[in-house]
């Protein structure tokens, strides 16, 4: 999958997960920037890009996330696998 | 063969409320829009609820009902619900999914929920929040972690003892629930982890998890019958999900969450249906279409002989286990009712005659065999049984069907039935539409209680706005000439067709493809979309030259799929259109009547031909002279394809 279409699903992941059609996803992204990204709604976020793209992340993959650039890169990592 | 699309049907199944319609493209608009007017709130989210929600759908429609509070909206016709959670693992996810199904089964949930990990705590404290909040149900949320469950393989005193302390564990807290506010409980019985510790020995062997599991899911029950409070079966769920599937170790370890959150939008719709129950909401009477639906086929079409109703035919057993499923379900006090389109006698027949119907005319309360739409048909049913539409059930194999029932009586439940019967059943039980809190012989005693079986009654009305359902199908119907891709599906429908078949000639393939190339003839093959899907090829006439400007029509067949939706007159339109372009001055139609085709005996009279003629064995001659005809606009969209002449297009 192409890096574009990834960032293009995750963004609807995003509005999804958030309830806010506002929001643009960009590899720098944190959770600093998005209000209401606490830890609950991390998981949902989680299990919903697991679901979108049909992978799992291993809780070793998912504490070393820093941003959405390394969302994106761990789930096309998952896809190419 | 069958097996391939059943494998792929289970694997579409996971986690989604498949018996509920897909969510519309315009799902989220449709969120946002709630609450652009006061009024109607309530039923506006219970109309976005009801449909094959994700957890972010679900997320969605929960945050508009908290918009909806703080705003002070009245949610009517929702009625209210307080729920407590007590729970031993995250619950945080589980309340919104909750609300959000709770509104789908007429409820305006509100939830209360635990702190993590202080189940016992909140139940014995009288001034914890879930008593402080005045509660109408607490839900006792406990897995197998949430019990003092220490195995003990083999030691059966010691397994005693387990299952004795995780049996007062759960006393103590529905104890504490009784003595300090008027609220239920509603208990969750346990799922078994998937690990073994001895293999197949582990369900016999005392102090192993499965053995356990079974012991105190037992105690659980025999704790609750007879009580005010109700058990929620999430074993049951978990089997018929699979307890690898519904457990996920990754994510309890990620979040604490009891199971997959795969199948949190489930869970909930389950919870939601116990606590609709116990404020009345049940479905009494199961409405069961015919053809297709209750045998395979269709009984105006195939005849007795040729229905699919067999043992040991595939098809007939599929047909034959939905007979038997509504007649256990009769059994525990469902009433069954019929609503097919169809002549009364043809529908009947089976019911009398066919050797391997289950169903009988005894067992059908009110049977409304008709050509009138079935909205009409349910509200007279319900009106003859003095039940709410909200108690009706219907089983209909046909999508329009369905999707009419539901736009128009939104009450009605209408499950979404898959392309394969065999799974009919499955997915009428997953519904869950018959669900009881109690359960009394009066009610299993209660379809006998219902006289003159099997009666017919007659409709006063029509239940709603017909056309304009039909003008919100944005119906597209496609003209084109006999040719080389359309030739079996037209030589197929010329030699099945019995209902609405003018003339029931049958041609051969060969005959066809000669009438592709005959000057003489005019041929239309027609398709029709929707909204809904493809509806393929329903319509098939053949016209041939009679004289120097006549144009006999040889066969005009329809499938009866598409009745009851202007798609007749359409194609006349079309005719006198194309007849324009050939200066023809005049059809020439005739009925030929047989045992089958009564449907269209009024066909001509309907589209304003003018009798011209009567034979001793009853075919009937009509004639409409195109100059007179009268020009109309069919609720549709009209394209063509593949002809010669330039037709002018006519666009509604």
């Amino acid at each position: 999958m192409e890096s574009v279409e990834i960032y293009s699903k995750l963004n609807n992941v995003f509005h999804d997960v958030f309830d806010d059609d506002e929001i643009v996803v960009h590899p720098n992204l944190t959770a600093d920037d998005v209000d209401g990204w606490d830890s609950l709604r991390h998981v949902r976020l989680l299990l919903t890009v697991e679901q979108t793209f049909g992978v799992k992340f291993s809780a070793s993959e998912a504490i070393k996330l820093n941003n959405v650039g390394d969302l994106a890169n761990l789930v096309q990592s998952k896809i190419k696998s | 063969m069958q097996t391939s699309s059943s494998n792929v049907l289970r694997s579409d199944q996971r986690g989604s409320l498949y018996w509920l319609p897909q969510p519309p493209p315009d799902f989220i608009q449709r969120c946002r829009s709630v609450l652009n007017s006061s009024e109607g709130i309530g039923d506006r989210i219970n109309a976005i609820a009801s449909y094959d929600l994700n957890e972010n759908h679900l997320n969605r429609i929960a945050n508009v009902l908290a918009k909806t509070r703080e705003a002070k909206y009245a949610l009517e016709p929702l009625i209210p619900f307080r729920l407590a959670i007590l729970s031993n693992s995250t619950t945080d996810f589980i309340a919104p999914a909750l609300i959000a199904s709770a509104a789908r089964h007429g409820i305006a949930l509100e939830c209360v929920r635990s702190g993590y990990g202080q189940v016992v705590q909140e139940a014995l404290s009288p001034t914890s929040a879930i008593y402080s909040q005045q509660p109408d149900a607490v839900l006792i949320a406990l897995d197998y972690r949430g019990y003092p469950l220490a195995t003990s393989v083999g030691d059966v005193d010691a397994a005693k003892a387990t299952v004795t302390a995780a049996l007062d564990h759960l006393q103590i807290i529905r104890e504490g629930i009784r003595t300090h506010g008027k609220a239920i409980c509603i208990v969750q019985n346990l799922c078994s982890p998937v690990e073994q510790l001895v293999g197949n020995l582990d369900r016999i062997t005392p102090g192993t998890f499965r053995s356990l599991v079974d012991e105190i899911n037992q105690g659980i029950a025999r704790s609750i019958a007879g009580t005010h409070d109700l058990l929620f079966d999430v074993t049951a769920l978990s089997e018929n999900v699979g307890l690898a599937e519904w457990h996920s170790p990754a994510q309890w370890n990620m979040a604490k969450l009891p199971f997959s959150s795969t199948y949190l939008p489930l869970y909930a719709e389950h919870v939601a249906r116990l606590i609709a129950t116990l404020r009345g909401k049940s479905r009494r009477c199961l409405i069961l279409d015919l053809d297709n639906t209750v045998w395979g086929g269709v009984i105006g079409d195939d005849g007795l002989e040729g229905i699919q109703l067999a043992q040991g035919d595939a098809i007939g057993e599929a047909f034959l286990s939905v007979q038997r499923y509504a007649l256990e379900l009769r059994k525990r006090g469902i009433l069954l009712a019929v609503s097919s389109k169809n002549y009364d006698e043809v529908a009947r027949a089976p019911f009398r005659k066919h050797p391997e119907m289950l169903l009988r005319e005894e067992h059908i309360t009110v049977f409304q065999a008709n050509w009138n739409d079935k909205a009409a048909n349910i509200k007279a049913i319900s009106e003859e049984l003095s039940l709410g539409l909200d108690a009706m059930v219907l089983l209909d194999d046909n999508p329009i069907e369905r999707d009419m029932v539901r736009q128009l009586l939104p009450q009605v439940a209408v499950p979404e039935l898959p392309a394969d019967p065999a799974y009919y059943v499955q997915t009428l039980s997953a519904g869950g539409y018959f669900e009881a809190v109690t359960f009394s012989d009066e009610d299993a005693r209660r379809p006998a209680l219902y006289q003159d079986n099997a009666r017919r009654v007659t409709l006063q009305k029509q239940a709603g706005n017909v056309d304009s359902y039909l003008a919100s199908l944005r119906m597209v119907i496609t003209f084109q000439p006999f040719d080389a891709a359309g030739r079996a599906r037209i030589t197929q429908l010329i030699n099945k067709s019995n209902q609405f078949n003018l003339t029931t000639r049958r041609y051969t393939e060969a005959d066809v493809a000669a009438l592709e190339r005959d000057p003489n003839s005019f041929t239309l093959q027609v398709r029709l979309a929707d909204t809904l899907g493809d509806n393929g090829m329903i319509s098939v006439v053949i016209c041939r030259l009679a004289g120097e400007d006549v144009w006999e029509i040889d066969t005009w067949l329809m499938s009866c799929r598409v009745l009851g939706r202007h798609v007749e007159s359409a194609v006349l339109q079309e005719l006198l259109n194309h007849a324009k372009q050939h200066s023809i001055r005049k059809f020439a139609g005739r009925y030929i009547p047989t045992q089958r085709n009564r449907l269209v005996e009024a066909h001509y009279e309907k589209l304003g031909f003018v009798p011209a003629g009567r034979e001793f064995d009853g075919t009937a001659f009509w004639e409409l002279d195109v100059a007179l005809a009268q020009v109309i606009a069919p609720p549709m969209e009209v394209r063509r394809q593949g002809f010669e002449e330039a037709t002018p297009i006519i666009s509604h």
